[in-house]
């Protein structure tokens, strides 16, 4: 087994072998965290730019926590702090922070394909944190982690992904992934925010609540934006709750040892009841944890760490 | 000026249904039906041997920058690239900076056609005021000054009550309405085709629908007030499907297609790259085939390259955030010969008249055919000649260009103009 990519910018292009290698290495980066020195040298003298050009608060924090458990030095810029508000072009803000000597950036960008865009000029590795509606490959793992984790191995079984799947890079990154690791992928939502076209990856599309969630083992709630419905993508956010909101009569429609799942920030009452968020079959609190291990072992397969010595030796 | 005595040459002049192996002849810039025999002894001899004579092409779609943006490209450079391609006669669009809405800007812009032009270059004017599309633009006194049709080109006029005012306001002055079919309301932020591809990149949508529904309010237009409407670059095959119906009911509207549209599909764009980035945006494999098929049939009038140069640095971004459009008039015909005659089996002769006769006569220019009498404006082509073309070694100051560094098939080798070589294969030569 042994890990041959510098980039980490898609889930597309990872192989099952691939994602496996990135979960058995998380695996053993996770015991790290429970530690009271939760911290390995691995990365010890590493440099990592996080650029986050789009706001994010528990992606960021957990690269940082990640390339600071793996002793790595971070900087972090997001739109504000960058020259980009001066009018410099990507190429430029990444191409300057090459040349100042960092040896990994991880990038958020509004942009589809960025991350690609980075990675065809620089010289050094390119995590993506998300590009624009394309992927998050590390929530995706993140959250294929957490599903076997809790439920095994994901082959036949049933996952539905509820909302806005249209502009959600979390859904197609775990579409990626599930489809990979052999599970039975439903979406369901309004027919606004989940065309029929998104069978072409190999899923279902459904538009009626009660048959997507029927028996399913996990379902993985994406957030509604407000946005969406200035933009005509449903009528209201009442109206989407009532039709497609998560509440306690219609988790009884999912398998009894079904996991709840969601990517965050949550809105409370809208996409999900709160006595759900927090109840027993939620694990999204877990997600977030498991975000660090996961991510954690991308920096360091990515930075030419091997899993074996990982395995073996730094856990 | 030396005449010419062009020999050899398989001559296609789909205006006078000629296509045989024979010889053209040239004196005082005009074409002539021979030379005596003092005349041929001082003709300058072009022995075109394995190549194929047809009217100097006829791109009724391009833009040259000038003014505002020549950083881009300008009428000089736009027209070298155009003489390059075997173009003689060129039309270009108002989108300019400021946009071509005044006879002032109209003035500037033919000042510099006839400074730095080397091929004909005639100027459209603007539908609407800087193209904001809220107040009929001076469309008379546009008339006046000389352009040939008029367009909000870029974008597209949204309120149907000002479309069919100005269409009934141009039919006054015999001019033609260009239009861009686009209804902006179900096109914000979109960057491609809106489809599977689409779905996977996360990239923005552009559904074929924001274009079939303009094409049908055109269609509508044209009917009810009769004034020609050329629908421009049509993507869609829905939209084919819709030109083809009206056609049959005689209305007045016609369409063109672009040999990146005949060419390429959505899928080109996988890699996020934007020298695929245009708008319309390339479709699918099915939007193709039946534009092709307009072609073949007629539904779709004319070949035109919507010339749309960038610099590297502006297209050198994000996807999302390069400007839409590429270059076309060197890499036209090779395009369009590799896609119609080798892949689709079209006649050459049916080629040569889509980039031809047929624009020429759809914006009624004095242009498009080898007929005695007529301006010796002459393309000569190898049909077969293989060549890599090099974007950054060509004639336009942008190189931004979905063939650069392709091995094409189809290679201009002298194209001139009013009876004077302007491009010998190699170099532009400027007209005197």
């Amino acid at each position: 087994m042994s890990w041959n990519r510098r980039h980490l910018l898609t889930l597309e292009e990872l192989s099952l072998d691939e994602l496996n290698q990135i979960h058995s290495t998380a695996t053993a980066f996770k015991k790290i965290l429970t530690r009271s020195v939760k911290k390995v040298p691995a990365l010890r003298g590493k440099t990592i730019v996080n650029l986050f050009l789009e706001p994010s608060t528990r992606t960021r924090m957990a690269f940082d926590m990640a390339a600071k458990r793996l002793s790595a030095d971070v900087i972090s810029l997001d739109a504000k702090t960058s020259s980009t508000t001066k009018g410099e072009s990507l190429r430029d803000t990444a191409q300057n922070i090459e040349a100042l000597q960092a040896d990994m950036i991880v990038v958020r960008h509004s942009a589809p394909g960025s991350p690609l865009y980075l990675s065809k000029i620089l010289g050094i590795p390119v995590i993506n944190a998300g590009d624009g509606a394309h992927e998050h490959p590390t929530q995706g793992l993140l959250d294929t982690f957490t599903m076997r984790e809790r439920i095994g191995d994901l082959k036949g079984r049933r996952v539905v992904i509820l909302g806005d799947i249209l502009y959600s890079r979390v859904a197609r990154s775990n579409i990626q992934a599930l489809i990979k690791f052999g599970a039975d992928v439903t979406l369901c939502g309004p027919s606004t925010l989940v065309p029929h076209r998104f069978e072409s990856f190999g899923v279902k599309v459904s538009h009626n609540l009660r048959e997507a969630l029927h028996d399913a083992e996990v379902v993985m709630l994406l957030r509604i934006q407000h946005e969406r419905q200035n933009a005509g993508m449903f009528p209201s956010i009442g109206e989407y709750t009532s039709m497609f909101g998560l509440n306690q009569e219609r988790a009884a429609w999912l398998h009894p040892d079904a996991i709840i799942m969601h990517p965050g920030p949550i809105n409370r009452g809208v996409e999900i009841d709160s006595e759900l968020a927090d109840g027993p079959r939620s694990v999204i609190l877990d997600q977030v944890t498991n975000g660090i291990a996961v991510r954690m072992a991308v920096l360091y397969l990515c930075s030419g760490g091997q899993p074996e010595y990982v395995t073996s030796s730094a856990a | 000026m030396p005449s010419l005595w062009i020999k050899n040459a398989r001559v296609i002049d789909p205006a006078n249904k000629r296509d045989a192996v024979g010889e053209l002849f040239v004196k005082n810039g005009l074409i002539v039906d021979s030379l005596s025999a003092a005349e041929k002894k001082k003709a300058k001899v072009i022995d075109a041997d394995g190549l194929v004579a047809c009217p100097g092409l006829v791109d009724i779609h391009v833009h040259f920058r000038e003014p505002g943006q020549t950083h881009k490209e300008n009428i000089a450079t736009g027209s070298h690239c155009a003489a390059a391609g075997g173009f003689t006669t060129v039309v270009c669009m108002p989108n300019t900076s400021p946009p071509a809405s005044n006879t002032g800007t109209i003035q500037f812009i033919k000042d510099a056609i006839k400074r730095d032009a080397v091929v004909k270059v005639l100027p459209t004017g603007c539908i609407t005021v800087d193209m904001k599309g809220e107040k009929l633009a001076s469309i008379g006194s546009l008339a006046k000054a000389g352009v040939v049709a008029i367009t909000d080109d870029g974008d597209c006029v949204q309120s149907n009550e000002l479309m069919r005012r100005a269409c009934e306001y141009a039919k006054m002055f015999d001019l033609p309405l260009m239009d861009h079919c686009q209804d902006h309301s179900m096109t914000v932020g979109a960057v491609m085709n809106e489809g599977e591809v689409s779905a996977r990149l996360g990239l923005r949508g552009w559904p074929n629908a924001a274009e079939d529904l303009i094409v049908a309010r055109n269609i509508i237009l044209a009917t009810y007030t009769g004034a020609h409407i050329h629908l421009q670059h049509i993507s869609s095959a829905n939209s084919v499907e819709l030109i083809r119906r009206a056609k049959s009911r005689g209305v007045s509207i016609s369409a063109e297609a672009t040999p990146h549209h005949i060419a390429l599909t959505d899928d080109c764009i996988e890699t996020y790259d934007p020298k695929f980035k245009m708008n319309p945006p390339l479709r699918t494999a099915a939007d193709r085939d039946a534009i092709i098929e307009g072609l073949r049939d007629g539904s779709i009038d004319i070949v035109a390259t919507d010339h749309a140069p960038h610099t590297d640095y502006e297209k050198d971004q994000e996807f999302d955030y390069a400007p839409n459009g590429i270059l076309g008039l060197e890499t036209s015909l090779a395009v369009t010969l590799d896609v119609l005659v080798r892949k689709h089996r079209f006649r050459l002769p049916k080629v040569i008249d889509l980039m031809t006769r047929k624009p020429a006569e759809l914006m009624k220019l004095p242009a498009g055919t080898l007929s005695v009498g007529a301006a010796a404006d002459i393309c000569l082509f190898d049909p077969k000649e293989e060549w890599t073309y090099d974007a950054k070694a060509g004639f336009s100051k942008s190189s931004n260009s979905p063939w650069h560094g392709e091995t094409l098939r189809g290679r201009v080798k002298t194209t001139i103009v009013d009876g004077k070589v302007i491009y010998d294969g190699k170099t532009v030569k400027k007209r005197g």
